[in-house]
């Protein structure tokens, strides 16, 4: 199963090396990273395998929410039917 | 490959314009629960519906944590109780709506429709009981909804139940008068029902529906007005293209969602209702998109035109979206729960002649409208039988849920809270109807050629 991470907030040192460490703890792999930063603000999507995951979905949403809230930043786990069933026919 | 663009404009549309799946409803047909003891009678109903329902909240919740998509109501329908219950002994179905009520706390859902009958042609007996047990079913139980059916196009319209209803508004409204008859908001009286509508006060399971089934009804209004914002100043082909494309991602949603919820329950997937649902909220209206089309005020002269552009474009967009489309379809304009239609009535565009024209082009008919608690049950009556004459003879559905408030006249306010928002109180055309509404009898089923 492939999931989107969303993370927004301000910018600082360490957040890409913060949340890819999570991931790969929990054996999630990494397939794209788009990241850029607007008036000072940090915008990052990350596209991730969760299929041999140590962590379910739920847990890992919650993880990542409270990691990233502790340092000011909105990160949000979505799986990507979303995204696929509405862009795509 | 996912785009960026397009995780970003979801997440926009969800976060921003409050893009949200408004309901999933379970239908459960309860025509096997028949017992001549109305206490075996409530014990199989309860057991049958809390047995099915059991996961419903809870697989609602997994699906909108996963996907990130709010899924706002989860809910029940069930076979209209008319036809459910009519073997039972008894001359009132007030126990039978208490026990739909315990059931529906029990699996956690904040409505369960089904307390309703269909007599567009004529009464049985248990139509009779279940329709006066309608006042205080609404009054001892907090999440029933009730429906009654009076008229189709190829039965006519039921008067003599028309003037009923009339009384029975009135009465529910009195009966509900400490809580600004809140009873006729669960109320809704309908010409030709479809049976698969997933919102209430209107759901119910029709008797042609499989055993269970999973409906889905999705919103946006919020989506469509940000997504015409991009379009101002280009002309009306357009704005119709812009709302159709927008349409189609909404339903898309509501498509996977249906998908889920059916695939994790063990339960058919039945129909998608591609609705344009408003909320009380700000951002979530359907009288501002058809400002954003151009006019000064919801109301003005070319609502009309708007909404029926507005409505058809949502269809075209969302059919193509979803593999069964059902229920109402199109755009709801209730009174008290759009933020743009309470503004529009508050600066005097909008009236409730001009609300019954809009209700010729759009899905609904008048919907959530408070009045004043002086109005004659006969001139209710008459509202109901002008509403249910034009899904008649266009061959559409139309309802009435209206409110007539006690002690409150034109000037006041009524607050019912939550979903069911505010509203000013309309003034209704003083002029009587009683003459008209005593007659009673059919109104027969309409010709089909030499439409005009």
């Amino acid at each position: 199963m492939k999931i989107v991470v969303t993370i927004v907030g301000q910018d600082r040192v360490g957040i890409i090396a913060m949340v890819s460490t999570i991931l790969a703890e929990n054996n999630i792999n990494i397939l794209n990273i788009n990241q850029n930063i607007l008036d000072g603000f940090f915008n990052m999507v990350m596209i991730a395998d969760m299929t041999f995951s140590k962590m379910a979905l739920k847990d890992l949403q919650q993880f990542l929410k409270e990691k990233g809230k502790a340092i000011g930043l909105d990160i949000k786990v979505q799986h990507e039917g979303i995204f696929q069933s509405m862009h795509q026919i | 490959m996912l785009s960026l663009q397009h995780i970003l404009e979801t997440n926009r549309m969800i976060e921003e314009n409050k893009l949200d799946v408004r309901t999933i409803t379970l239908g459960i047909s309860l025509r096997d629960c028949g017992h001549p003891d109305m206490s075996v009678f409530c014990r199989n109903i309860y057991d049958k519906i809390t047995k099915t329902a059991e996961k419903l909240v809870r697989v609602g919740e997994d699906i909108e944590a996963e996907y990130g998509i709010p899924i706002i109501n989860k809910r029940i329908s069930v076979t209209p109780m008319a036809i459910a219950a009519e073997s039972c002994r008894t001359d009132t179905y007030v126990p039978v709506a208490q026990a739909m009520d315990a059931a529906a706390k029990q699996v956690g859902v904040n409505f369960i429709g089904g307390f309703s009958a269909l007599v567009e042609k004529g009464y049985t007996n248990g139509d009779k009981i279940l329709i006066r047990s309608i006042p205080e079913a609404l009054t001892v139980t907090e999440r029933v909804c009730s429906s009654v059916n009076l008229a189709s196009t190829k039965s006519g319209i039921n008067m003599d139940c028309v003037r009923e209803m009339g009384e029975i508004i009135k009465r529910t409204a009195e009966l509900t008068a400490d809580r600004d008859a809140l009873g006729c908001a669960k109320l809704v009286v309908f010409a030709n029902v479809p049976e698969d509508n997933p919102f209430m006060a209107g759901a119910f399971h029709g008797v042609g529906e499989p055993e269970t089934t999973i409906n889905v009804g999705v919103s946006g209004p919020g989506v469509v007005k940000r997504a015409l914002e991009e379009v101002r100043g280009k002309d009306l082909g357009a704005v119709a293209e812009t709302i159709k494309k927008t349409a189609f991602k909404i339903t898309r949603v509501g498509q996977l969602v249906a998908q889920e919820a059916s695939r994790r329950m063990g339960v058919p997937f039945g129909i998608i209702d591609l609705s344009l649902a408003p909320t009380p909220a700000v951002g979530d209206s359907v009288a501002h998109i058809l400002e954003e089309i151009g006019l000064e005020s919801c109301g003005a002269p070319g609502t009309t035109a708007a909404l029926a552009m507005l409505n058809d474009a949502v269809k075209k967009g969302g059919l193509m979206a979803s593999s069964y489309v059902g229920g109402l379809s199109g755009a709801f304009i209730p009174v008290s729960e759009d933020a743009g239609m309470i503004a529009a009535v508050e600066r005097g565009s909008l009236t409730l002649e001009k609300l019954e024209a809009m209700t010729c082009v759009c899905s609904v008919g008048l919907d959530m409208i408070a009045v004043p608690g002086a109005t004659p049950a006969a001139t209710i009556a008459a509202i109901i039988a002008d509403e249910a004459a034009i899904g008649m003879i266009n061959n559409k559905t139309t309802a009435v849920r209206i409110i007539p408030v006690p002690g409150k006249s034109v000037g006041d306010r009524v607050e019912f809270g939550g979903l069911l928002g505010h509203s000013p109180i309309l003034a209704v055309n003083p002029f009587g109807s009683g003459t008209f509404i005593a007659r009673g009898g059919r109104i027969p089923a309409p010709i089909r050629s030499l439409t005009n």
